[in-house]
């Protein structure tokens, strides 16, 4: 299950998704929003996605996850919008009738959508600046 | 042919639309789509080097040759999760 939503995670609902009958284990990844990168204080995060396309991407990799290893249940979700501190923006659940495939699944499909994924933060911090983040732009 | 390219992020913010439209000759591809961009929008320079394009919502390389009406956006480098 694959969804990009503007309102808070519920990982209550996606871990009951998962926690079915062929599954002995289930690894839940958040990622959320930190308050200190370094000295900048950041006050929340704004997520900007091209929804379509981000969409298409998520469903090929929930796919290529469910052909790389024997996962009971895979949900990624993505938060868009204001995400303040302490709170998810990304959550993914793989459930697997055994932990390492499960482990190994959730950390390939976060790492993956950092790089694939159409989705841009917007770092708002305590002095008042904003900036986009985007990692490996050219530096002029 | 015109195409009209979405933009994202801070492509968006630097050119102040959410769309730009750029004329190009029939058959053109993606590189002189990038070419075309950088003229009618300077301001995205820092940015198109390290861009990626997307054509019909899907990766598109340099060679890609544009199709009248396709749907193209600028995908900035991505930073979710």
């Amino acid at each position: 299950m694959i969804h990009l939503t503007y309102n808070p995670i519920d990982t209550e609902q996606l871990l009951a998704a998962a926690s079915q009958r062929a599954a002995g284990a289930v690894v839940l990844f958040l990622g959320i929003t930190r308050e200190f990168t370094g000295s900048e204080q950041t006050v929340s995060l704004d997520y900007e996605a091209y929804e379509p396309m981000a969409e298409k991407e998520l469903a090929a990799l929930e796919a290529e996850a469910c052909k790389r290893w024997p996962l009971v249940h895979c949900s990624i979700v993505h938060r868009l919008g204001n995400v303040p501190l302490t709170e998810a923006s990304v959550a993914i659940v793989a459930s697997s009738p055994h932990r390492p495939e499960a482990f190994e699944a959730a950390r390939w499909l976060i790492d993956t959508l950092k790089e694939l994924v159409p989705i841009w933060k917007k770092e708002h911090q305590t002095t008042g600046e904003s900036h986009w983040v985007h990692p490996g732009k050219l530096e002029k | 042919m015109i195409i009209r390219v979405k933009l994202f992020a801070q492509a968006r913010e630097l050119v102040g639309v959410d769309e730009l439209e750029v004329q190009l000759p029939e058959g053109a591809t993606v590189a002189e789509l990038r070419a075309a961009l950088l003229e009618a929008a300077p301001v995205l320079e820092s940015l198109l080097g390290s861009s990626f394009i997307a054509v019909e919502q899907q990766y598109a390389s340099d060679e890609t040759v544009l199709q009248a009406n396709a749907e193209v956006a600028l995908i900035p480098p991505v930073s979710g999760g």
